[in-house]
């Protein structure tokens, strides 16, 4: 089965779920008053529940024919190996260690380490360039957004205050 | 209405004022261009500043120009890296990114500044002569009305879709306005689909989800292959930034419809830019001869330029209900509004008679801040351009640090970035398998609007009936179903007329 009618899956199992909850479990601490109005919380979601499940479905069965393979320029699941995966991969790692460490490590020392680390797996190795860049761009979006813009960014770690 | 506009003249042409609209529009530019700071949030950082000068019109002329700043910088970040970081600039990434991968990022920067332009200054003009006439229009439109523009801008996904995508663009926007019911609604106190996770209590974040649809699988796609970044940003390519006299001819009518258009719609309150700018590539696309249709989404410099000039429109457009009526049309104005009156003015009917100077100098300041706009970016054109000839190796990580910002300054909040990261990888699997991601962003930005319209109808007319007693509500919902239809019509008339010419008829 090709990849298309495997997210249609998935999304159909979703579709399900949500349609579950919404026809099933929602409603079920509605407020008496709530009841007498002609729409309650669950109405749209049903709706599209329904809708959604036609055509996940649409799809699932073929009833649309996807017209040529893959488009020029764009990447070929089939030959995943071909590309950069686990590079991909590093880069996803190390943004998910960003959100992680970005209110422990505080603003600069996360942002260098993320601008600094994240060249260095693309094959950046000039780091007399890299690590000035990272720093004064850090410390510029700093500025930018704690100083002049007044939303709040800790900039060192939490020990240091 | 001459002497208003005189007063406004010389009102707007004071040396503060003049350098107030050059603060305002450059500022607006470079805070815009970081995805995840739209004109909403840099005209509420602003507001403090302005409040201090203290003149009314002073502080409105330099909001109203980080407004344009803003919209126009929008655009930048959504062309170059494909990063909008406003809903209304979403649909300038369908055909801007790509002539950027074509290595026409300077054509492209240059074609956004003169749509912006135009559709900026024929929206004020639209705004001088008939504001007060179509207050009274837009007072017309109901909750019911509402529904089914939104309908209509939900139905403007089939003019995404290519031929044998339709399913996949629809169950894309389903999966949107999906996810749009996800946390408290305005309408019912109840969390919905929230899981019990506390932080989807407020629903997903717009930013978040439109770096996630977009930014972030570009970028995996050119860390997956580096080829990708190679054919674009050469030096000599970024000296082509004059629009052929061809480009010029095809693009003046769409920045002429798009402009009407877009102020029309902004002129409603609710609707604004992001409407319009959807509708707006819907539209043009919807009636472009077939070969320019194949052009939309791969670079056509006619589907860059009607959401620019239906956006600019669109944002002159909403001040007409903010300034006539004091009802603010979207977000923006809400907070334009807040500003008004803490400088003590009133917007309103009576605005126009009380204190003209103040509705003619934002007026005439909107002509003003257009021709300086364009003043001040076609020379920066080529230099903004150049951030494509930095390295990849520097590039990418720096578009993926401007995604995790955008979404992190929203919400303050790191969840957000793990939920940017998940969706990232999602939306980068749906792509490969050639699943429209756009209306899905599009079912989502509208879902929210569209569920309030909807429940409030149902609410007055205690169910259906609405769309049976409300006689603009039914034509603007067969303005959606045909447009649903007409391309399927197209395809289908196509595909008998080759089959009439195989048979030798």
């Amino acid at each position: 089965m090709a990849l298309d009618r495997w997210i249609a899956l998935i999304i159909l199992m979703i579709c399900l779920t949500y349609g579950y909850t919404a026809f099933f479990t929602m409603d079920a601490n509605l407020a008496p008053f709530m009841q007498r109005r002609p729409i309650w919380p669950s109405t749209f979601p049903k709706v599209l529940a329904v809708l959604s499940i036609i055509a996940a479905l649409s799809i699932l069965l073929g009833f649309e024919k996807s017209i040529g393979g893959p488009k020029e320029g764009d990447i070929n699941y089939r030959r995943l190996q071909d590309y950069k995966i686990g590079q991909a991969a590093i880069i996803l790692g190390l943004m998910i260690a960003y959100a992680l460490f970005l209110r422990p490590a505080g603003f600069l020392v996360s942002t260098v380490s993320f601008l600094v680390i994240g060249a260095f797996i693309l094959g950046e190795r000039r780091f007399f360039i890299l690590v000035p860049v990272a720093v004064v761009a850090a410390g510029g979006i700093w500025y930018l957004v704690q100083e002049v813009l007044g939303i709040f960014l800790r900039p060192w770690p939490f020990f240091l205050g | 209405m001459l002497d208003g506009i005189l007063t406004g003249l010389s009102t707007a042409f004071s040396v503060t004022n003049i350098l107030m609209v050059i603060g305002g529009c450059l500022i607006g530019t470079f805070i815009g261009m970081l995805p995840g700071l739209g004109p909403m949030s840099i005209i509420a950082i602003m507001i403090p500043v302005a409040i201090s000068i203290g003149d009314p019109s002073t502080a409105l002329i330099l909001l109203a120009g980080v407004y344009y700043g803003a919209v126009f910088g929008g655009s930048t970040s959504s062309i170059l890296i494909n990063a909008p970081g406003v809903a209304s600039t979403v649909a300038t990434s369908f055909d801007g990114y790509p002539m950027t991968r074509a290595g026409k990022a300077g054509k492209a920067l240059t074609v956004a500044a003169i749509a912006s332009f135009c559709g900026g200054t024929i929206g004020a003009i639209l705004l001088m002569i008939f504001a007060p006439a179509l207050a009274s229009v837009a007072l017309l439109f109901h909750s019911a009305e509402y529904f089914a523009l939104m309908v209509v801008g939900l139905s403007a996904i089939a003019a995404f879709a290519g031929s044998g995508q339709v399913g996949k663009a629809l169950l894309m926007t389903l999966l949107g306005l999906i996810m749009a019911t996800v946390g408290e609604g305005a309408l019912f106190n109840a969390p919905r689909f929230t899981m019990g996770i506390s932080d989807l209590q407020s629903g997903f974040g717009f930013i978040t989800l439109a770096m996630a649809m977009f930014a972030l699988p570009e970028a995996l796609y050119l860390i997956l292959d580096p080829n990708r970044s190679k054919t674009e940003g050469a030096s000599g390519e970024i000296k082509d930034l004059r629009i052929t006299k061809n480009e010029a001819k095809r693009i003046a009518p769409v920045i002429g419809r798009q402009s009407i258009q877009g102020f029309l719609i902004g002129v409603l309150p609710g609707a604004g830019a992001t409407i319009a700018s959807f509708l707006g590539y819907a539209v043009e696309r919807n009636i472009a001869s077939k070969e320019e249709q194949a052009e939309f989404g791969k670079g056509s410099v006619k589907g860059l330029a009607a959401p620019e000039a239906a956006n600019n429109a669109a944002c002159t457009g909403s001040f007409v209900p903010l300034l006539t009526l004091g009802i603010p049309g979207s977000g923006t104005t809400a907070i334009l509004l807040g500003a008004l009156i803490a400088l003590n003015v009133s917007p309103g009917p009576r605005l126009m008679v009380d204190q003209p100077e103040i509705f003619w100098a934002v007026i005439i300041s909107m002509y003003l801040g257009n021709v300086i706009l364009l003043i001040l970016n076609l020379p920066l054109i080529p230099y903004i351009a150049k951030i494509l000839t930095v390295p990849r190796t520097f590039l990418i990580p720096f578009i993926l640090f401007f995604t995790l910002m955008g979404a992190y300054i929203g919400q303050n909040n790191s969840t957000e970035l793990l939920i940017l990261v998940g969706f990232g990888i999602c939306a980068t699997i749906l792509r490969f398998a050639d699943y429209p991601l756009a209306p899905l962003l599009i079912g989502f930005i509208l879902g929210s609007m569209l569920e309030d319209n909807f429940t409030r109808s149902m609410d007055l007319y205690g169910g259906l009936d609405f769309i049976l007693q409300r006689p603009m509500t039914m034509g603007l919902l067969v303005i959606a179903a045909s447009l649903v239809v007409l391309p399927s019509y197209r395809a289908r008339r196509a595909r008998l007329r080759q089959q009439g010419v195989a048979d030798g008829d």
